[in-house]
């Protein structure tokens, strides 16, 4: 049998939920696992159920042939035993020592050269050189992230545990930090579980990736299953964006890149390398319905199509166009009637460029 | 002035400042991170010096060390002599009486050690000891610190407890505090504003000295 983390347990929050778990992750080839969910879905909590952080009050965890938790036979794993990486969502450095000393922190049972030689490599992969001698309070939050990272990989640990890591970085960086993290991630080759709310984050970074909502797991599967199939109405609107396709930059004017779909081209925004594969990301709402052969527009995507699907949800109509990929738009009832849409009819979509988002995959 | 009662006083403060750092760590440890639900009950106990009359935690100490007592016959198999009214009797007495006087410091900085760097430490493979000596003690310096100094500057100025447990021997158990009374009893009252002068300026010192600690301490608090 294949070497696996598996993970069942369960845990109460008086006055809010029951938490439970049920997750295997292979650990051969190591993949990254995404916990995806609002703040508030037991994501972090099972995070840190997995760094031996907090209790589960049943249940158990087992990584490859070590048992970490089994609350039945009482067996309790300290998170000093588990040799993990982990890094919580504030990155908590430590203040009063410089980068080195944090990096060094884990590492006293090595050998003093030893001990310097992996600082010298961890500060070369991180690109922290010149950094050696500074105070976290000194850094910015990309460099603190950077430093938190090399902290949590020092020891080569067997599994990754990253809290939200990109989250306390302003917008551009994250964008910046979330493909290094990635090429990272893939370099390390070190199973991982990463926390995130964020899609394009999830999308990104993940391998698999796991849907959660008040304490339970709604929905496993590679992102693009979750994203373009969710299991049920809440995952869809836990992951809030009902068209995920793969595509190719075919070309990139200014940031403008031109994307292929299935033989459809698309216009976007957000991925910088023509001829890199890529997750093209629309919102339903974001998708306008014409009849075909009506006027121009500014929107620079307008991708004849046919009805597949129509699915009433209240007020709500959501339209599924084949363009040569499942294009999901959400219009009214009342727009409905309007075009007279119905299974075969033949539509015009049109989306604006801005909303046709762009997210790196690994192809 | 009375040297010798001065250098038993100093003695007597250094020695309690000393113990209780020892001793006050794991207890300071426990009370700041144990998650028992009856802890309140021992937290309540180390605050007791903090309200007794010092006589009556004399009057305590006094029987559970006296001849009749498990314990102090135990002590005068052991040393030989009777432990009341000894400078070692002394020594316990003081170090009970300021218990709370190191305690709380210790353990109100160990409350202010950011949980999850704690919690770092445990996931890089630090053992709960060493994660203590390399992280909570370093961040706490100011409240270790308060802590001995108010413990040795009210093991200086004690009088009740001294003189049920000590008695007034001079050279063993004559404390400043005791000498002045002394003095004054006798109506030297010279003699006694000189000493009294004395323990003023040294407990005004040791105070400025923990208020300064303090101060440099929240002004460069590690940013959370």
């Amino acid at each position: 049998m294949a070497a696996t983390l598996t993970i069942d347990c369960r845990k109460t929050f008086p006055g809010r939920f029951t938490a439970a778990a049920q997750l295997t992750l292979p650990l051969d080839p190591p993949r990254v696992l995404i916990l995806f969910g609002p703040s508030g879905s037991g994501k972090t909590t099972l995070l840190r159920c997995l760094a031996g952080l907090e209790w589960p009050e049943e249940g158990r965890i087992q990584f490859g042939s070590t048992i970490w938790v089994d609350v039945a036979s009482n067996i309790r794993l300290s998170p000093q035993a588990r040799r993990i990486g982990y890094m919580p969502q504030d990155y908590a450095l430590f203040p009063m020592h410089t980068v080195c000393g944090n990096i060094e922190y884990g590492l006293s049972d090595l050998p003093a050269a030893a001990r310097q030689e992996r600082v010298r490599e961890l500060l070369a992969l991180l690109q922290l050189q010149g950094l050696e001698q500074a105070k976290p309070a000194q850094l910015s939050g990309g460099q603190q992230q950077r430093v938190a990272l090399a902290r949590a990989i020092a020891r080569r640990p067997q599994l990754l545990l990253l809290d939200e890591p990109l989250s306390a970085l302003d917008a551009p960086t994250r964008a910046k930090l979330c493909g290094e993290l990635r090429r990272l991630l893939t370099q390390l080759a070190i199973p991982a579980v990463v926390v995130t709310h964020d899609w394009a984050e999830a999308l990104t970074l993940g391998d698999t990736i796991a849907v959660m909502n008040a304490g339970q797991v709604l929905q496993v599967g590679t992102p693009q299953e979750v994203f373009s199939r969710p299991a049920n109405a809440e995952v869809a609107n836990i992951v809030g964006i009902e068209t995920v396709v793969q595509g190719h930059v075919v070309a990139n004017d200014n940031g403008l890149a031109t994307v292929s779909v299935n033989g459809a081209m698309l216009k976007g925004l957000g991925a910088d390398v023509s001829g890199s594969a890529v997750y093209v990301c629309i919102r339903a709402e974001d998708v306008l319905l014409e009849q075909a052969g009506s006027g121009g527009t500014s929107a620079r995507n307008r991708l004849p199509g046919r009805v597949v699907e129509l699915l009433p949800q209240g007020v709500l109509v959501t339209v599924t166009v084949d363009c040569g990929f499942p294009l999901r738009a959400v219009i009214t009832r009342g727009a409905r009637e309007e075009l007279g849409l119905e299974t075969g009819s033949v539509v015009m979509a049109a989306i604006k460029a801005g909303a046709v988002h762009l997210v790196p995959r690994s192809s | 002035m009375n040297w010798i009662a001065i250098a038993v006083t100093f003695k007597l403060a250094l020695l309690t400042a000393v113990v209780l750092l020892i001793v006050g760590l794991p207890i300071a440890y426990w009370l700041t991170f144990s998650t028992w639900r009856w802890k309140f009950i021992v937290e309540s106990v180390v605050a007791l010096p903090l309200v007794l009359p010092p006589t009556v935690l004399g009057f305590y100490i006094l029987v559970a060390i006296g001849p009749h007592s498990p314990v102090g016959r135990f002590y005068s198999d052991v040393v030989g002599h009777p432990l009341p009214f000894t400078f070692e009797g002394l020594l316990l007495a003081s170090i009970l009486y300021s218990l709370p006087f190191a305690v709380q410091p210790f353990a109100a900085a160990f409350a202010q050690v950011d949980h999850r760097l704690i919690e770092a430490s445990w996931t890089l493979g630090v053992s709960k000891l060493h994660t203590f000596f390399r992280l909570i003690a370093p961040l706490s310096t100011a409240g270790l610190v308060t802590g001995a100094v108010l413990s040795f500057a009210h093991t200086l100025g004690e009088f009740g407890v001294v003189l049920m447990v000590g008695g007034n021997i001079e050279g063993e158990t004559r404390t400043v505090s005791i000498d002045i009374y002394d003095e004054v009893q006798a109506l030297n009252y010279a003699g006694a504003a000189k000493t009294a002068l004395l323990l003023l300026a040294v407990s005004y010192g040791v105070l400025l000295l923990v208020y300064a600690m303090n101060r440099k301490v929240w002004a460069v608090w590690p940013q959370r």
